[in-house]
């Protein structure tokens, strides 16, 4: 009778050998201690920082909604406002190009054009863009309304490409078998397939601008953001924080609202 | 009429799909494919509505070219065949309805068919048509919302509202039950005979195809190795389309089976005993 061994390690799978794992692991941590190493931290402003921090989370405790009420109203208004149209005309420019995307559909050379504008918009982060268009367009909401589609149209176009490129390719073809034009099958066999999901995804853009709107405000693009931003400039810890508790509040909502909704479309 | 005339298809891979394969189906003929995996039957039905591109060879509908056409010609003609699928291929979100109508895509104008205004005579064909194959009370439902019988009764609904003069099926009863299939066999022997359609269907279930089809096509790598009536369909022949091995190996399976099964019943009855 043949004996069997009765251990069994699994086998190394990317490093197969001992030297190298070893030599691996010492180089990440040296580097790892290195790099704490180099990070110097000013102990003395710390512990001066933790009064401020206190009188931040202070102003939490006690939010004042009222003493500026008018600018937090007319903030959160330009955020909104911003937040809507941004997210309407952004997924309205995303479609074509999330369809010019979309290797099964779109022909070589307009694949690529499309890849590279979805490419740039995703490179390019929020703030640096809003702090461009604010030095093009100036302060206030019209640079962040800007900012905010050229975000859009990165994030939507990329994944409903994806969405489109996953489609059951046989009611495509079942589509294309009897005759239809080209915007016929994407009326009739694309569209069906991939509406849930550009719908959900809309939702989820909208309260991620919202969001948004209030980061790119601190650069100049208007919004709750600027608001927000001249509250703690002026150190009003506590309208900052009835602003960040409103922020708070309308992303939960949005954040429940959206996931409702998806849930019922499904 | 359809002839195909010495149809060759090579795919970029270097795979040969089909070579030289020649035949012609008359008006009212019911044609079944049959041949292993991989022989080409699929390659086949696309080549002649081109959702796969021919190599060589020509294709000729009532007298048209298939093979070279434009875009726009190529749509026209494509509106003229109709086609069924293995999986059905409704578009499982569209209604019912919908599905019958998208038929009529190569005949309407994309505005008509983007706000769903059909021609009367359009939505009235529909609803006779889904009449015909049973299922008119599903007119408003959603296609995923059927079991796979009736799916299937929908995609042959579709094909005919194109009024075709040819349909290619492609394994109709694959993914139904022996009942279903018989059922749905039935149905388009019975359609393509009330309107003279010639079909070419693709089957890999033999008996099938004897007991429903009127001439047997088989394909072996690409190349027509028998062309008769059902009742020629001999074992011989059956060994060179399908390969000797597989024969062998399937009776064999099945006495063993057998075997096993008289085993086991021989047991249960000593240890009842």
């Amino acid at each position: 009778m043949t004996s069997y061994p009765t251990t069994w390690k699994r086998p190394p799978q990317i490093f197969k050998h001992r030297g190298w794992r070893i030599g691996l692991q010492i180089a990440v941590l040296a580097w790892f201690v290195l790099a704490i190493g180099s990070i110097d931290a000013n102990w003395e402003r710390i512990i001066a920082g933790g009064e401020r921090g206190l009188r931040f989370v202070q102003g939490f405790l006690q939010p004042d909604f009222t003493s500026r009420w008018s600018d937090i109203r007319g903030g959160l208004i330009e955020s909104l406002t911003m937040t809507f149209t941004s997210t309407i005309v952004g997924i309205a420019i995303s479609i074509p190009i999330g369809i010019g995307a979309a290797r099964n559909l779109a022909p070589r050379p307009v694949y690529y054009v499309c890849r590279s504008i979805i490419a740039v918009s995703r490179a390019l982060q929020e703030v640096i863009v809003a702090i461009f268009f604010v030095a093009m367009f100036g302060f206030g909401p019209f640079a962040g309304f800007l900012t905010l589609t050229f975000a859009t149209i990165g994030f939507i176009a990329k994944l409903l490409a994806e969405d489109i490129e996953g489609i059951d390719e046989s009611q495509a073809e079942a589509v294309r078998a009897t005759g239809a034009s080209w915007l016929q099958l994407i009326n009739y066999a694309v569209q069906p397939q991939v509406m849930p999901r550009l719908i959900g995804l809309s939702l989820y853009r909208f309260d991620i601008n919202f969001r948004e709107s209030a980061v790119i405000g601190i650069v100049g693009a208007g919004g709750i953001g600027a608001t927000l931003n001249t509250a703690i400039d002026r150190y009003e810890y506590d309208s900052a924080g009835a602003i960040l508790l409103i922020i708070i509040g309308i992303v939960l909502i949005a954040e429940y609202g959206s996931s409702y909704l998806r849930k019922f479309l499904q | 009429m359809l002839s195909v005339e010495h149809l060759t298809k090579t795919y970029k891979t270097g795979d040969k799909a089909l070579s030289d394969v020649s035949f012609t189906v008359e008006k009212g003929q019911v044609v079944g494919l049959i041949g292993p995996s991989g022989a080409g039957k699929s390659s086949l039905i696309r080549c002649v509505n081109r959702l796969v591109e021919p190599t060589s060879g020509a294709i000729k509908l009532n007298g048209t070219n298939l093979v070279g056409l434009g875009a726009g010609d190529l749509r026209r003609a494509r509106r003229r065949i109709g086609m069924i699928f293995q999986e059905y291929a409704l578009v499982e979100r569209l209604t019912v309805m919908e599905n019958v109508l998208s038929g009529r895509l190569g005949y309407v104008s994309f505005w008509q068919s983007f706000s769903r205004r059909y021609p009367a005579t359009d939505v009235e064909r529909a609803y006779r048509l889904l009449d015909r194959v049973g299922l008119i009370d599903h007119a408003d439902k959603r296609a995923d919302a059927l079991s796979g019988g009736q799916r299937q009764r929908v995609g042959i609904a579709r094909a005919l509202s194109q009024e075709p003069e040819l349909l290619l099926v492609d394994e109709p009863t694959a993914s139904l039950d022996p009942k279903t299939s018989r059922q749905i066999m039935r149905l388009l022997i019975e359609i393509c005979q009330e309107r003279d359609l010639p079909a070419i269907v693709n089957i890999h279930d033999v008996p099938l195809a004897q007991q429903f089809m009127q001439r047997i096509i088989g394909l072996r790598a690409g190349a027509v190795v028998f062309d008769g009536t059902p009742d020629q369909l001999t074992e011989d022949v059956l060994t060179t389309i399908y390969g000797a091995e597989d024969w062998t190996a399937m009776r064999t399976g099945a006495a063993e089976d057998e075997q096993a099964e008289r085993d086991a019943a021989r047991e249960m009855a000593r240890l009842g005993a």
